[in-house]
């Protein structure tokens, strides 16, 4: 029910409220009621509350300067726990029964708050102050001024815990956008839906209409809301039209690309709306654009221009009209053009509280003056308002003549302010649109854009409802005819002075005297104009530069009330034009984005795409620890109960050397390469030799990029003479293809030859160690599987396990190996029949982490561990592989004098003199352990770096590989490991550990 | 972000596709007969011009296949879409 102690400040009558439906509401801890239609900003003001926020820098106290997306002041945050969310303007919270705000920037409270104090600082904390005074002493960065500036810092706080609420996305594409509901906008949206084009109309608030929703208008014989109502309807009933409501544009990109945010349920309140997505983000493509983003009005600098009572003249008019709010007993206004007059007057007539009108204009045009006098209310022509009283909140102001002297004391509990309209060129700007200053109006308008994009409305200076309407219509008609629909002319409304504007930015400047109190001209970042000014004389003339050093403009608000001020101020002291100056630049987001709203669905196991082997069920049923290998999950290890990675390793090792060992190795990449030229084309990629390989046999590959460092090793195997099957790394599997691709495409159309991706198509088991062949003797009774006939570097189709099979006799261990493939579907039919087959013969299953130290312990190479994009084939041992007859890609670099000098970094293996002693990989490498001890860097270069590093259970010692400059001389000779301060010392071995012979790889027939 | 018209597919958003860098960079005939410094000429040097740039796509996440495209490096505009060998187009201003 209505409360009578509630809403004291409404106008009788007066608003698009529905005062039928009280909502009670919490505001910092206290109990507040408005009305449907309020948002938290003008239902706080229903209730007298004016003092919402703290600033920024000097805890000042602040109410709202606004009543839309331009409020740099009344930022709260809304809700507690999971839902909470910081840095909203209240001026765009609709309310909601049991909505709970509260303010940020102050402690205790926002009617007390400690902060103020910096307030008495004031002259330390000018511009740039963080560069000037957080510089010393040194140790006071980290442990003093850091914490201290990041507990300052920031607008609210973020939820600590997981966000409970769905986000989804849409993508749109339509031949006409239209950006804003105003009348230009509606105007704009109505030409284009009756042509039956695919048209969009996106306005950020829940009712279109814009300002005809908070100003006096009649259009058409109706008012302007009940105008804005019918079009309304007439679009929403139109099948080729989408009205989105509660949704803004935030970001402009190339190809007209758009994004906007649709808030769904924020107007009904957390957790009401199970299974409903909160916001949705929109991803648009259009045809062509029109932007009718309307204007900001933006205020005048004068001293305690930012006292709470203090708000620009068209949020007044909004609050009064709109939301019937009453904003006190006796208000003036401070004004230097005819809307802002306007504005006033139309203030007036809806709470009749604003008996003067202080206008710094000599002379105003006869209708308004008449109009003013009719309602009663005076007008101080040539006059400023110089300064302001009050504490938490405006109690008079001192006003001035422009010539002359005097002074008068006006008590006022609130002050309109207007001086001047920026149009809202934002999302033009973002479109890579050019502007063009306009010094009748004073502002910024759109000038050329490369884009198809049209712009009408107030954006373009078209202030008055009759010239927006027009101006809508008018590029609504050069949007259909660029599509093709030819549509009936608009007239295009005369350009017309529509503001009678005198530049006025600051009240100090124009009296050419200081004024006492802060004159502050970004609200949100607390930048006054001196601060501008000392800018200025320090030096910083670029508005890019002194934007940075002032930080005007660059809080949440991206200085929509503020920028155009601060760079007419950083002009005025300059004695450049504003054109001069220029503005900076408007980039993405226009409005702040909820990172719930930008990931969507994205989250968790949906963030990135897993991939899982046709075996994945068996290793999760076999607890397994995977890691994450591209997008493929792998397993990493499989521990017994009791035991660490250390001990599963261990043992999985010992397996793989002593019994046997079996790993899924389905995730390697595999290519199949078909055609006449297939040889050919292996021969000029790798770096070794293919024609004369055998059908039935394999061989190991090294590929490099044209500038001869190593891109990708594997093996391939010729299954017929125009048939191979390659394998890549599984990290590169894609690149490979891409890369095989481009040369086929782009250099060498003339082969014959297709790559095709198998990986998935295969899952392959690879059966490791002394007892390998006794197992697979099991499995595949028809397969000769003696050396003899089926020797190592060949594979044999046949029969496995009862599936069609192929199997490799390749080893990356130095094993006894056979990579059994299988098609996908019998993937783990085949793993499940070999670890049965197995179980006599010791078989354990093994992860990545035993096949990175088996492959190490025999000095095999990991792309992208050894190699890093610098280092050639010679670099890492595999000379052996690289053909002196034949071209292939980046022989030529091999005789560049930076990859032939004989003192490039080379593999080598590396073991600890204490064997306990696991060197971290990365690790550098120094040669001298005296100069060394204490500044490694300075005192001794680094020679090399470790790029593989594990402990062996077979040697019993830690070990690793690494990359020494003109290491392959320096066998037997000790390095020193950097660790921190300490160097562990560690000698320059082979770096094949194990059974240098080769002779294991065969087995025992 | 743009939207690029594959000569295969047709007009598709530009996460599709990947940059193969500037165009008509052919791999030398042999490359044994040039000297270091042409070599490293053609490995390295590229133009990086503020204006019409004559680059390589390849259509990765559809086609697969290469081609070849006339894109403005300060308004994005394409002025031009054509395949491997094929001389740019006389449009590709």
């Amino acid at each position: 029910m209505t409360n009578a102690q509630f809403n004291d400040r409404r106008i009788a009558g007066a608003g698009r409220i529905d005062r039928m439906r009280p909502l009670d509401f919490t505001f910092n801890g206290r109990r507040l009621q408005g009305y449907a239609g309020d948002t938290l900003a003008s239902a706080l003001l229903a209730n007298g509350i004016h003092l919402v926020a703290r600033s920024f820098k000097y805890h000042r106290p602040r109410g709202m300067l606004s009543a839309g997306n331009e409020e740099p002041n009344a930022i709260v945050q809304l809700e507690q726990g999971p839902h909470t969310e910081p840095n909203l303007r209240a001026t765009e919270i609709e309310l909601y029964a049991g909505l709970t705000a509260s303010s940020v920037n102050c402690f205790p409270s926002v009617e007390f708050d400690f902060g103020a104090i910096n307030s008495l600082a004031a002259s330390i904390l000018v511009a740039g102050f963080y560069n000037k005074t957080f510089k010393w002493p040194k140790s006071f960065w980290k442990k003093v001024y850091e914490p201290a500036l990041r507990a300052a810092a920031g607008l609210g706080v973020a939820p600590d815990a997981p966000d409970p609420d769905i986000y989804d996305r849409m993508h749109w594409h339509c031949d006409v956008l239209v950006v804003g509901a105003g009348p230009a906008g509606l105007s704009a949206a109505l030409q284009a839906g009756r042509q039956g084009v695919r048209t969009v109309l996106v306005e950020e608030a829940h009712e279109l209409g814009g300002s005809l929703l908070s100003r006096p208008a009649e259009i058409e014989g109706a008012t302007g809301a009940d105008w804005a109502a019918r079009i309304a309807a007439e679009l929403d009933a139109l099948p080729n039209v989408l009205v989105l409501r509660r949704t803004s544009v935030f970001g402009y990109y190339d190809h007209n690309y758009l994004m906007a945010v649709e808030r769904r349920t924020d107007h009904i309140g957390p957790g009401r709306t199970a299974g409903v997505a909160r916001k949705r983000l929109w991803h648009f493509r259009a045809k062509r654009v029109i932007l009718a983003t309307g204007a900001h009005e933006r205020p005048i600098v004068f001293g305690n221009n930012d006292l709470p009572g203090i708000m620009l003249a068209n949020a007044a008019c909004t609050y009064a009209t709109r939301y019937g709010v009453s904003l006190g007993k006796q208000g003036v206004a401070f004004v230097n053009n005819d809307q802002g007059f306007a504005l006033a007057l139309e203030t007036h007539a809806a709470a009749r509280n604003l008996p003067t009108i202080i206008d710094v204009r000599a002379e105003v045009s006869e209708v308004l003056a008449k109009r003013a006098t009719e309602a009663g209310v005076r007008v101080l022509r040539g006059s400023v308002v110089a300064h302001a009283h009050g504490g938490k909140r405006v109690s008079s102001v001192d006003v001035r003549p422009v010539r002359g002297s005097g002074m008068v004391r006006i008590e006022c509990d609130h002050v309109l302010v207007s001086g001047g309209v920026n149009p809202a060129v934002h999302l033009y700007s973002q479109a890579t649109g050019t502007l063009k200053y306009d010094a009748k109006l004073a502002c910024f308008l759109p000038d050329r854009c490369i884009q198809a994009v049209e712009t009408a409305g107030a954006l373009n200076g078209r202030f008055l409802l009759a010239s927006a309407l027009a101006d809508g219509a008018s590029a609504a008609q050069r949007t259909l005819s660029a599509l093709g629909h030819p549509a009936p002319a608009q007239p295009t409304a005369a350009a017309e002075d529509e503001l009678n504007l005198k530049p006025l930015w600051s009240v100090q400047a124009l009296l050419g005297e200081k004024l006492p109190g802060k004159h502050f001209v970004d609200y949100q970042n607390d930048v006054t104009e001196p601060d501008i000014l000392l800018a200025s004389r320090e030096g910083f003339r670029s508005v890019e530069h002194a934007k940075r050093y002032t930080t005007t403009g660059m809080a949440t608000d991206q200085g929509k009330t503020s920028n155009v001020v601060g760079l007419a101020i950083l002009a005025g002291s300059l004695g450049k034009s504003i054109p001069e100056v220029g503005t900076t630049t408007f980039r993405p987001p226009f409005t702040p984005v909820t990172f719930g709203a930008l990931a969507g669905r994205d989250r968790g196991t949906l963030s990135d795409p897993v991939r899982t082997t046709p075996m994945h069920a068996w290793h999760v049923e076999n607890g397994a620890v995977f890691e994450d290998v591209g997008q493929w999950k792998r397993p990493r290890y499989f521990p017994r109960p009791g035991e660490d990675m250390h001990a599963a390793v261990a043992r999985e090792t010992k397996a793989l050397r002593t019994t046997a060992g079996i790993m899924d190795a389905t995730t390697l990449g595999k290519i199949d390469i078909q055609g006449p030229d297939a040889a050919e084309f292996l021969n000029r990629v790798y770096t070794n030799a293919w024609t004369k390989l055998a059908v039935g046999s394999c061989r190991y590959g090294v590929m490099c990029k044209a500038d001869g460092m190593v891109m990708d090793d594997g093996v391939t195997a010729r299954l017929a003479d125009d048939h191979f099957l390659m394998t890549t790394t599984t990290g590169n599997a894609a690149r490979v293809l891409d890369w095989l691709e481009e040369w086929l495409q782009t250099e060498w159309p003339e082969l014959k030859v297709y790559c095709t991706s198998v990986t998935e198509q295969w899952a392959t088991a690879a059966v490791v160690g002394p007892n390998a062949r006794r197992i697979l003797e099991s499995l595949a009774p028809d397969m000769d599987l003696s050396n003899a006939a089926f020797p190592f570097m060949t594979f044999r189709e046949g029969v496995v396990a009862g599936l069609q099979a192929r199997v490799f006799r390749i080893s990356f261990n130095g094993e006894l190996s056979y990579e059994i493939n299988v098609p996908a579907w019998h993937g783990l039919a085949l793993w499940e029949a070999v670890i049965e087959a197995g179980k006599p013969h010791g078989l354990a299953p093994y992860g990545t982490e035993t096949m990175h130290v088996a492959r190490a312990e025999k000095g095999y190479i990991i792309i992208g561990q050894e190699t890093d994009g610098t280092v050639t084939p010679h670099d890492v041992g595999l000379e052996w592989a690289v053909s002196r007859q034949k071209d292939f890609i980046g022989k030529r670099s091999f005789s560049r004098t930076d990859t032939s000098r004989s003192n490039r970094t080379q593999l080598v293996g590396l073991l600890p003199q204490d064997k306990a002693f696991v060197a971290a990989e990365g690790s550098h490498l120094v040669a001298s352990p005296a100069r060394a001890a204490h500044d490694p860097v300075r005192g001794s270069p680094s020679i090399g770096h470790i790029t593989s590093s594990y402990f062996s259970p077979n040697l019993e010692s830690g070990f690793a590989l690494a990359l020494i400059a003109n290491g392959r001389a320096m066998h037997g000779q000790t390095v020193h490991c950097v660790l921190g301060s300490s160097l562990k010392p560690m000698t320059i071995v082979d770096p094949v550990f194990i059974d240098k012979e080769g002779k294991r790889r065969d087995g025992t027939d | 972000m743009l939207r690029i018209a594959c000569p295969w597919c047709g007009e598709r958003e530009e996460i599709e596709f990947s940059y193969g860098g500037q165009a008509h960079i052919a791999y030398p005939k042999d490359p044994h007969a040039l000297t270091d410094e042409q070599w490293a000429q053609f490995l390295f040097m590229r133009d990086n011009p503020k204006g019409v740039f004559l680059e390589r796509w390849v259509h990765s996440q559809g086609c697969r296949r290469w081609f070849n495209m006339a894109r403005h490096t300060v308004t994005h505009e394409i002025s031009a879409v054509y395949k491997p060998g094929e001389p740019p187009p006389a449009d590709a201003k």
